[in-house]
């Protein structure tokens, strides 16, 4: 298994050398996501109603894929205390939030995950847990995570870049195709992906390589068609999301040669409609050690929520995060190219 | 060699050619566009079509654009070295069966 780039020290394992590296060049300064904006009568770029709390329950992960933007896996040891999940409890008892969205690394090995979902249901949240599928069968301990699901009636969103398993392999690692197919299965057995169960569970396209996704809707179509053929497997939506040029997947466009050519098509397939739907318009970002961000991917490079006055989850201000300006840097073209990009997937459907 | 008759980034500059006859290029590109859209066939069935015709008339501007395209629309590497044999299958058929009038000229005036 490949290593994390922070235990590599990798020099992209500072977020200030990645943000260097993804500054406009000066001779193209409408090459800027600000300029993009601009252009459109775009920016500043405003919040909307905060709908989802997104947090980070550390980054240690059981898998190392190739296009992670948390640069997790097994030799990262953030995790996130039952204190900062305490402080979190809080906000949300105190909110109109709406959605939980739980992710990791895989949030299912912090310790308090599942206390912590006890206490987020509890508050008559809806939960939704970003699953990587083979932690359910990498361990005993963790086969009852589908029925534990089910109790709480957690919305399971998982990743799988491919009905294949080349593809899925060589993007997450050799034997994740193999082991999410068994999850997968476990997940239908308990009623996941059925209709009529209300139980949701979500599956995540992200390319394997350096390219956009194609249209979400065929694919999904794609999929749902060869995943019941080959496997049996039944889900309810697909997502397809564009790899954000950061962490391991911009170490992998830069050593690959395609960073270059991988930005021009983000920047040239930048689309204003997509704009007005972008998720951090109604998304709070929690970090692992309880720092607020705008998105996951504004976490990784650690460009906290600019309302000074409340950057951590224990001086939380709701009022002041309202309306707030959100930090936008080259990487958020990922989030405007083409159809739009998401954690729900495309925008523009 | 420094001086090619193909350049990759000319590819990006496919719509320049309206600059000297915008109507027709307008009228192509529209068609263009339907033609790949999802119909009877799909938009990534055509896309495998475009790459075995884009080996077959050897464009390589059509290899670069189709080899991308089909790739992202999700057909493994064996699917598409399949498609350039139909292609490879199709024109060495084309070559091959001309034999047969080869032949039948040969019969006509050999003795």
């Amino acid at each position: 298994m490949i290593k994390s780039l922070k235990v590599l020290q990798h020099p992209l394992s500072d977020s200030l050398n990645q943000l260097a590296l993804l500054e406009p060049d000066s001779d193209h300064p409408k090459s800027s996501f600000k300029a993009s904006l601009e252009q459109f009568g775009l920016f500043p770029l405003k919040t909307s109603v905060l709908e989802i709390f997104q947090i980070n329950l550390g980054k240690m992960c059981n898998q190392t894929c190739r296009h992670c933007h948390v640069d997790a896996g097994p030799d990262r040891k953030e995790i996130m205390s039952r204190q900062a999940m305490e402080l979190c409890l809080q906000v949300l008892k105190h909110t109109e939030i709406k959605t939980v969205d739980l992710t990791g690394g895989a949030p299912e090995l912090n310790p308090d995950f599942r206390w912590f979902v006890q206490e987020i249901k509890k508050l008559g949240k809806h939960i939704l847990v970003r699953c990587n599928l083979t932690i359910i069968v990498a361990n005993k301990r963790f086969n009852d995570l589908p029925e534990f699901f089910k109790e709480h009636q957690v919305e399971v969103v998982s990743s799988l870049p491919s009905f294949t398993q080349d593809r899925t392999d060589r993007q997450r690692g050799d034997g994740v195709f193999e082991d999410s197919i068994k999850a997968l299965r476990m997940l239908n057995a308990v009623g996941y992906g059925q209709e009529g169960s209300g139980l949701i569970l979500n599956l995540v396209y992200n390319p394997a390589g350096a390219f956009l996704p194609p249209s979400q809707i065929a694919l999904e179509t794609e999929y749902k068609k060869e995943l019941s053929v080959r496997y049996g497997i039944l889900f309810n939506q697909l997502f397809a999301i564009t790899n954000m040029p950061i962490s391991r997947y911009l170490d992998y466009l830069l050593t690959s040669g395609n960073y270059e050519r991988y930005m021009d098509k983000l920047i040239s397939a930048f689309n204003p409609a997509s704009v007005q739907n972008l998720m951090c318009r109604t998304m709070l970002s929690v970090g692992w050690d309880g720092y607020l961000y705008d998105c996951d991917f504004n976490q990784m490079l650690d460009l906290k929520v600019s309302t000074s006055t409340s950057q951590h989850i224990s001086d939380f201000d709701f009022e002041g995060l309202k309306n707030r300006d959100i930090v936008i840097k080259q990487h958020c073209f990922g989030c405007t190219a083409g159809e739009g990009s998401s954690c729900g997937g495309s925008l523009s459907v | 060699m420094d001086n090619h008759y193909y350049n990759s980034k000319d590819l990006g500059k496919f719509g320049n050619i309206a600059e000297y006859q915008k109507e027709l290029a307008d009228k192509f590109f529209s068609y263009y566009g339907e033609v790949f859209k999802d119909s009877h066939l799909t938009a990534k069935e055509k896309s495998l079509i475009a790459l075995a015709v884009a080996h077959a008339v050897q464009c390589p501007y059509c290899i670069d654009a189709y080899s991308s395209d089909a790739y992202e629309k999700g057909y493994s590497e064996a699917q598409m070295m399949e498609a350039v044999h139909v292609a490879s299958a199709i024109k060495g058929g084309a070559v091959l069966v001309h034999g047969v009038q080869m032949m039948n000229k040969v019969k006509e005036i050999g003795m």
